[in-house]
């Protein structure tokens, strides 16, 4: 990508909105990357759906144990004061709305907000929590590529694949920028460095409102 | 009352032809491999299995589906690094898959375990998942109505266990353990160690021994 940010700095944009205190989920693949960019000065506590509160860095090699591993079944560690506790109980906190914020990968997101990141399209699919996720958590954002490997929008007017949960995301973060959601259209918040308006609407399948404020010095 | 099964073989013998198995674990962590890979060296057929994944490389519950003891398999994520065997298994056509959101799964085993015939969720509501079933309206909201998932057996891996049953988990190796041994007809948990009545601390018990009709200790 020759403008906008790394994957790292996408993280990094969405970690930084995080405000310390709260209770937060991270998805496989892309969201795990914001617990390498969480600022030194808030305290979040990392949900991972399979009984886990607290969760902390990987170890250092050598040092894995596989009775403690992530969502992406990585092995990780715990914080002090972290948790264990069974799937029942782990669901029931994302259900029942106790988490603040639950960040996704995704394959697509649309201008009202769906999110399709279970099924993808050819091949075998796999729901995992992202489902429970996507209607529990109290916020939902997404973390992925503006674009697919083969340069084709995944924020579109709709999604063409089957969709994990309905009008439910908050926040979007992509290496492109920030987007947010309103009245049925996605809403520009902020810009990626190096990335203009008219970049970002080339590269979505869909219309942008800019509202670019946030961010900016 | 001795729950202590004095081998592998005897812990589940009366597992037979047809029989439904909650499969306890997340990836690896807390699955009982010593179990799955005594069910997969017997001539096992048309089990259903009931898992949050569908196995990875040869060992465990891929050894169970590579021996075609399995006709169905009803699970979260069966699509992961390393799950080769599966999906073979199901490009074939050999394996049938029921695919469930992870809560919604831990939620209709544990409905099982505590005799609810069934809960409404807005999870999956207006998806592909719960595309022809039952929903209901409530609180202006679309949601699903879901129903237990009971088994035959539960098969499960545990830290502690003593005589009575009652049962520890290591870390986040719990997982599904505690709920899946609430819905097992007979559920069976391998364990680290047995030790006798009265040395775990009943303040720290995770499963009291109700739950649980066989334990067999196998060091990890």
């Amino acid at each position: 990508m020759s403008a906008g940010w790394s994957s790292l700095e996408m993280a990094a944009a969405a970690a930084g909105d995080l405000v310390d205190g709260t209770y937060v989920n991270l998805g496989i693949g892309l969201p795990t990357l914001v617990t390498r960019a969480l600022p030194s000065d808030r305290e979040v506590v990392l949900h991972s759906e399979n009984g886990i509160l607290g969760a902390g860095p990987p170890p250092e090699a050598g040092d894995e144990d596989w009775d403690l591993i992530d969502a992406g079944k990585q092995p990780i560690s715990l914080v002090p004061g972290g948790s264990y506790f069974s799937h029942a109980d782990s669901f029931a906190m994302i259900r029942g709305g106790h988490l603040d914020v639950a960040i996704l990968g995704a394959y697509q997101v649309s201008a009202a907000g769906d999110v399709a990141n279970w099924h993808p399209g050819a091949g075998i699919p796999a729901v995992g929590g992202a489902m429970d996720l996507a209607v529990g958590a109290r916020s939902v954002w997404v973390l992925m590529w503006h674009n697919d490997q083969d340069g084709r929008p995944k924020v579109l007017a709709e999604c063409t694949l089957p969709v994990t949960g309905r009008g439910v995301v908050d926040r979007l973060y992509t290496d492109l920028g920030v987007f947010g959601f309103a009245g049925g259209s996605l809403v520009c918040r902020r810009l990626a460095p190096g990335v203009d308006r008219a970049t970002v609407q080339d590269r979505t399948g869909t219309g942008i409102v800019f509202d670019d404020k946030e961010g900016q010095q | 009352m001795n729950k202590v099964a004095t081998d592998i073989p005897s812990a589940v013998a009366d597992v037979g032809d047809g029989a439904s198995i909650l499969v306890g674990g997340f990836g690896g962590a807390g699955a009982p491999t010593a179990l799955l890979e005594e069910l997969a060296g017997r001539d096992l057929h048309d089990l259903t299995v009931i898992a949050n994944n569908a196995g990875t490389g040869t060992t465990g519950l891929a050894a169970l589906l590579a021996s075609g003891a399995a006709s169905r398999i009803i699970c979260s994520y069966p699509r992961m690094r390393g799950s080769e065997i599966f999906e073979k298994l199901y490009s074939e056509g050999s394996i049938e898959l029921e695919l469930c959101p992870q809560g919604t799964l831990s939620e209709r085993i544990r409905a099982a375990g505590a005799g609810i015939a069934g809960f409404y969720t807005r999870v999956a509501a207006d998806t592909d998942l719960a595309a022809g079933r039952e929903t209901r309206v409530i609180d202006g909201r679309l949601h699903v109505l879901e129903t237990p998932l009971a088994a035959d057996f539960a098969l499960i891996r545990a830290d502690t266990a003593d005589r009575w049953g009652n049962l520890t988990y290591r870390k986040a190796a719990r997982n599904f353990g505690p709920t899946m041994a609430m819905a097992g007809r007979v559920t069976v948990a391998e364990t680290d160690r047995i030790v006798p009545l009265g040395d775990i601390d009943p303040e720290l018990v995770v499963t009291p021994g109700i739950f649980v009709q066989r334990v067999v200790e196998v060091p990890s």
